[in-house]
């Protein structure tokens, strides 16, 4: 069950609904009425919000790279790809799905852009094999227009000695769920999983990220700072699976959200799961409004409020935002969150 | 010229009356300290100076150079010149105190129509005033009073403070926490801003600041009111004392 089935299938009762668990915050049945016709064809030019930082690109148009729905990478020499899915459409919809493979010791910065215009169904499905020895960093930053509805799923399996970093950065859409399904069967590897979400007017966006811990002496580490102001909705599930004999796992999981108005809404749930008995895992869950000390303190030096606020609340996400190690990317999100917190002004 | 004036001064936080008809005056050039026993209004005084929300005026006036300074945000107080340094300085996490101070430092100059620090020239006079004031240029780089010990946080209250170069400077229970040493450098820093275009209110519990910051006049404050002003003796005088006799005549 999911939109990628029920786009393929036309079957709306494949969609993912609120009486599913783990989609009750994003629900897509009572939301999508129909199944629209697919999306037509879209050439996008080269670029995207990375188009500074080199590489290869991989751009999918509405759905299509070359022509197709799929298409398979295999990271070689270091090089950046830049992977960016463009729609352009009304009242239509289009799925894609994308095999990334990291040889042992390749060390691949994948920076993967959300970039449309319009209102329309998309799903993308990932999947990304990371082998021993493998480093994958992966950025994501997902600028979808107010009317999008986008199901973005990630499959990344990793051998021991592998590791995994990965920023999504996403100022939503009408429905938006930006997935992430970690599985180190045999442990051993190293995973971070951060996420901001920058939300206003009705925009809706979940961050939700399941990490399994087959092995022994893996570890997973995950930062999400959130910002919702208006009607806004986020959402973040994070769910770390500790199975039986994965001792030695090293997990912790922080989400922290900013709600900026009464009227908007943060849905958190962090879950761990853990059947080993020698494991060190942790969470934090905070949500709560900017410190009003604090403002007073930046305004007595001069600030005036929107400045102080401005202030505290880019600070507040630039934890997340400066665990970026690739610069290139740091500097890109860095300038998209101060734009988003800009904008509202 | 009386550069704070401070009339009849009547205001609450939340249901409770904490100012109760203060008058003071506070010329150009002149250092004043406010002392008073626990409770009698000393930092709503600062708070209700600086126009922090939840601290309503209810009567009475201040003026800051015959301008009126309750009418007016935080900020633009600030841009006019007045600073206060806070008895408890707040933390600032993932703001680097150059960046917090070269923000504020900008802001009041846009507001007061003037030109924005250039990097070299806010660089350059920051390293300056760190030196004076013996602040690791390094701690400058963290995140603003994150970590940083009591002492260490009024020392960069003073940094602050110079590095603004505000007309009309309030220090709220600066000495406490600090030792003989810190002390010292706190103290050595807010004499070197004493100018005859400046005023000082230092406010105070213990008379022993005020053996390194010498005040020109030094004015009893007891439940919400002065209830006796005189030389730099009556602090002495405090201290032998305490502040029983003021507390019987307020009551």
């Amino acid at each position: 069950m999911s939109l990628a089935t029920a786009i393929a299938t036309g079957d709306l009762t494949q969609l993912p609904s609120r009486r599913d668990e783990d989609w009750r915050w994003t629900d897509l049945r009572g939301l999508i009425r129909a199944i629209p016709p697919a999306s037509g064809l879209l050439e996008p030019t080269p670029g995207g919000p990375f188009a500074g930082l080199g590489g290869e690109e991989i751009v999918f148009g509405n759905g299509r790279s070359d022509g197709r729905a799929g298409a398979l990478f295999t990271a070689e020499g270091g090089a950046p790809l830049r992977l960016r899915f463009c729609s352009d459409a009304r009242g239509a919809r289009h799925a894609s799905t994308m095999v990334i493979n990291a040889p042992g010791g390749e060390r691949l910065t994948l920076l993967e852009s959300y970039e449309g215009q319009g209102d329309y169904l998309a799903d993308v499905e990932l999947h990304i094999e990371i082998e021993a020895g493998a480093h994958v960093t992966r950025v994501v930053l997902v600028e979808e227009p107010a009317e999008s509805i986008l199901v973005s799923t990630a499959h990344v399996r990793l051998q021991p000695g592998a590791s995994f970093h990965q920023v999504v950065l996403t100022s939503g859409g009408r429905r938006q769920r930006i997935e992430t399904r970690v599985t180190q069967a045999q442990g051993g590897a190293e995973v971070r999983m951060d996420g901001v979400y920058i939300l206003r007017d009705q925009r809706h966006a979940d961050l939700t990220t399941v990490v399994t811990h087959g092995g022994r002496d893996g570890t997973t580490s995950q930062l999400t700072k959130g910002v919702v102001r208006d009607q806004a909705r986020g959402v973040f599930q994070g769910r770390i699976v500790v199975e039986k004999g994965a001792d030695g796992t090293e997990a912790r999981m922080g989400h922290h959200a900013l709600i900026l108005s009464d009227k908007a809404e943060v849905d958190a749930k962090p879950e761990l799961l853990i059947f080993a008995d020698d494991v060190q895992c942790a969470h934090g869950n905070t949500i709560g409004a900017l410190d009003e000390a604090a403002i007073f303190y930046a305004r007595q030096r001069g600030m005036p409020e929107d400045v102080a606020r401005a202030m505290l609340t880019e600070a507040f996400v630039g934890e997340v935002v400066d665990r970026i190690e690739h610069e290139g990317a740091r500097d890109v999100a860095r300038a998209w969150v101060s734009a988003q917190l800009g904008a509202s002004e | 010229m009386t550069m704070l004036s401070i009339t009849n001064l009547h205001a609450t936080v939340g249901d409770k009356q904490i100012l109760n008809g203060l008058t003071l005056d506070v010329p150009a050039g002149e250092v004043h300290a406010i002392m008073g026993p626990n409770g009698a209004g000393k930092s709503t005084l600062s708070y209700v100076l600086t126009g922090r929300s939840g601290y309503e005026v209810t009567g009475g006036s201040a003026t800051l150079n015959g301008e009126d300074l309750l009418a007016l945000a935080p900020d633009e107080r600030a841009a006019k010149g007045v600073f206060l340094s806070f008895q408890y300085p707040l933390e600032i996490p993932g703001v680097p105190a150059l960046t917090f101070i070269r923000t504020a430092l900008n802001a009041q100059r846009k507001a007061r129509g003037e030109a924005e620090i250039t990097a070299p020239e806010f660089l350059k006079k920051a390293r300056a005033t760190a030196a004076a004031l013996k602040i690791d240029f390094e701690m400058l780089k963290r995140a603003l009073n994150v970590g940083f010990s009591g002492g260490e946080k009024k020392r960069m209250e003073i940094f602050q403070m110079a590095m603004l170069e505000p007309r009309f400077l309030i220090l709220d229970e600066t000495d406490s926490g600090l030792d003989i040493d810190a002390l010292k450098i706190v103290s050595n820093g807010v004499n070197a801003l004493r100018s005859p275009e400046r005023g000082m209110l230092v406010i105070t519990h213990y008379q022993r600041l005020l053996d390194y910051i010498k005040p020109d006049r030094v004015h009893v404050l007891s439940a919400g009111r002065i209830v006796a002003s005189g030389g730099p003796e009556l602090a002495l005088e405090l201290e032998a004392e305490g502040y029983d006799k003021y507390v019987q005549v307020a009551a």
